[in-house]
């Protein structure tokens, strides 16, 4: 009896999932009329607006990943090994993010960085670009910290610290050589959660008025009928293609290869 | 000049006092153990002597130069950790190297000083494993050989053989003690561990309640406890209480029995003292030119190569340890024993 209803609730929750995902692929593959074909995935990957917004929202997520990494990183490492009273507080702005609505803190950027402010970085582009990603940093900092504080947990963090020091090492090599490898598969689920977040954001790079994926997407799918949903399938392929490198790199990782 | 001095060393913790006016002189190339209960301030001397806390007053002078106010990193001291600390990523080599290579030593050297050590510590084939493919001995013998290859003026070891299970620890020990000899590196060895410190040692630092009761070889620890509370922590003291009859020929009243000790006590008469011996100097029957007492035996407990007995001397059970030999007989509980015990071998504890 309970076993039926196991089942029954799988299989309700595999329906939710699949069935939009296959009607919404279907479609897309239904342009030329009474046959499938791939007319719609080759209009949307050979218009090079496409390309141009794909290749700088995937620029803009490598530097959001360095940055957040370089950001969170040492933060996390120094609240666990010298203020772990601070934990709380920290984890409490980490996840400020989730409550303050994006366009909140866009609106705050462009009120304090506009071109006639004490620092002008809406003024040029890399200005804009540099605030864009400041942006996407903060978006993604509660999955960011979370990710690579559960990572420290896994490690004795004081210990290996005390052990390196003792061998002569300063922080920045405690923390690129030892710390950072062993928290590499955290840093990368937070990293993989981060690029999809800055591929599908919208609203910062729509009103800084940066030529970002989000805005094209939307522009498509306000315009065209076949091309959003090989769009989403694609999208959603990418996000697919993430995971499975994450899963990878973990697979690959020797140290961590007995603990799992 | 002594090679480490430690010179009234004081740490706070709050108000708090945990190391109190602590002076320790150790010659090069020796090997000092810090051994005392939890809590007594031995782990945080070590560390900070590894610069991991800062003493709140004192000094801490390795060959005259003061290491206070040196960073952990630029002390060039080995530590050995009771979790090991291995860094997980890197391989047996790598940890071994982790030193050199962060003070950019050339890599032959690096990897003929990791070949040696590695040989040193008798893993000679493991330099690709990873540290979770080690036992536990392994990976501590690892660690030693990391804090060894970065060649410190020092090493510390803070209890690195209590997450070990007991027949390691026993292997490991004389292990420890072999590679410190041969490499003549002067080391600081903290531990809870009696057997520990009394079978590695050239002098041990018994400490209680921060402050260092006792400095002492071995044979002198055990032997001549200065504190009572050395004679009660370091080995098994039995004790019986008494009373001085006659300080200047050493009569002493214990148990209901009167003992000669044979020697001038420094109490006056008529005061209460107690009587302190190990359960291996008391033995059965009577032997000339010992004391003899009187007891009835309580306990018997067998343990193989020694027989463990309690013995109720006036109303005090004391321990009694006698070898075993094939062919005696065990004694019974209820037995009324004459016993004896070597008058140098008590120990008279006032007050």
């Amino acid at each position: 009896m309970n076993r039926w209803l196991a089942w029954g609730v799988l299989i309700f929750g595999v329906l939710y999932f699949i069935l939009p995902l296959y009607g919404m692929a279907e479609f897309s593959l239904s342009m030329r009329r009474g046959v499938y074909s791939f007319d719609a995935y080759t209009k949307v990957l050979t218009d090079p607006t496409f390309q141009q917004t794909f290749s700088y929202s995937v620029m803009m997520a490598v530097f959001t990943i360095i940055f957040g990494v370089l950001l969170v990183v040492p933060t996390a490492y120094w609240v666990r090994l010298k203020m772990p009273e601070a934990r709380p507080f920290v984890e409490f702005i980490t996840l400020l993010p989730l409550v303050i609505p994006a366009i909140v803190i866009v609106f705050g950027y462009i009120r304090l960085y506009n071109t006639s402010s004490w620092l002008p970085l809406t003024g040029s582009v890399t200005g804009t670009n540099l605030l864009l990603m400041f942006g996407y940093a903060t978006l993604s900092l509660p999955y960011m910290y979370r990710a690579v504080d559960t990572g420290l947990r896994t490690i004795d963090v004081a210990t290996l610290t005390e052990a390196a020091q003792s061998l002569g090492a300063s922080w920045a090599t405690i923390l690129a050589r030892i710390i950072l490898p062993n928290v590499l598969v955290a840093v990368l689920s937070g990293a993989f959660v981060t690029f999809a977040i800055v591929i599908g954001e919208f609203t910062m790079a729509a009103l800084l008025d940066r030529p970002a994926f989000g805005p094209y997407m939307q522009l498509l799918g306000a315009n065209r009928a076949y091309e959003p949903a090989a769009l989403a399938v694609i999208a959603f392929a990418i996000t697919w293609a993430c995971m499975g490198l994450i899963q990878l790199v973990s697979r690959f990782s020797k140290h961590t290869k007995a603990q799992r | 000049m002594a090679f480490l001095e430690l010179d009234n060393l004081e740490k706070f913790y709050g108000p708090v006092q945990v190391v109190k006016k602590f002076n320790l002189s150790v010659e090069k190339g020796e090997f000092i153990s810090f051994l005392g209960p939890s809590g007594c301030g031995k782990t945080t001397t070590l560390r900070m002597v590894a610069g991991f806390e800062t003493p709140t007053s004192g000094s801490i002078r390795i060959d005259g130069q003061d290491i206070v106010r040196l960073r952990p990193n630029q002390r060039n001291i080995g530590m050995v950790f009771q979790s090991y600390a291995l860094f997980p990523n890197l391989t047996v080599a790598q940890n071994v190297g982790f030193g050199m290579k962060v003070a950019r030593r050339p890599k032959a050297e690096i990897d003929a000083r990791v070949k040696e050590m590695l040989g040193i510590i008798g893993l000679p084939d493991l330099g690709a494993r990873y540290p979770f493919q080690l036992s536990g001995g392994q990976q501590q013998r690892v660690a030693l050989a990391r804090a060894l290859a970065i060649q410190p003026q020092v090493l510390l070891l803070d209890e690195p053989l209590s997450a070990l299970d007991a027949q390691i620890r026993v292997s490991l020990r004389s292990e420890i003690r072999a590679i410190q000899q041969k490499l003549g590196i002067t080391t600081i060895y903290v531990t809870h561990d009696q057997e520990e410190a009394l079978s590695m040692s050239d002098r041990i630092v018994v400490m209680h309640k921060g402050k260092a009761d006792q400095v002492g070889t071995p044979v002198e620890i055990y032997n001549r406890p200065a504190t009572r509370f050395v004679a009660g922590f370091v080995g098994t003291l039995n004790q019986i209480e008494g009373r001085v009859e006659d300080a200047a020929n050493g009569l002493v009243i214990a148990g209901g029995q009167s003992l000669a000790l044979g020697r001038r006590l420094e109490q006056s008469n008529g005061t209460s003292v107690a009587l302190a011996f190990r359960p291996e100097a008391l033995h059965r029957g009577e032997h000339p030119g010992e004391i003899g007492l009187t007891g009835r035996i309580a306990e018997v407990h067998f343990l193989g190569a020694v027989i463990r007995m309690k013995v109720d001397i006036g109303g005090t059970q004391v321990s009694l340890d006698s070898f075993n030999r094939a062919g005696a007989d065990l004694p019974r509980a209820g037995d009324d024993v004459a016993l004896s015990i070597a008058p140098g071998d008590v120990l008279v504890l006032g007050d």
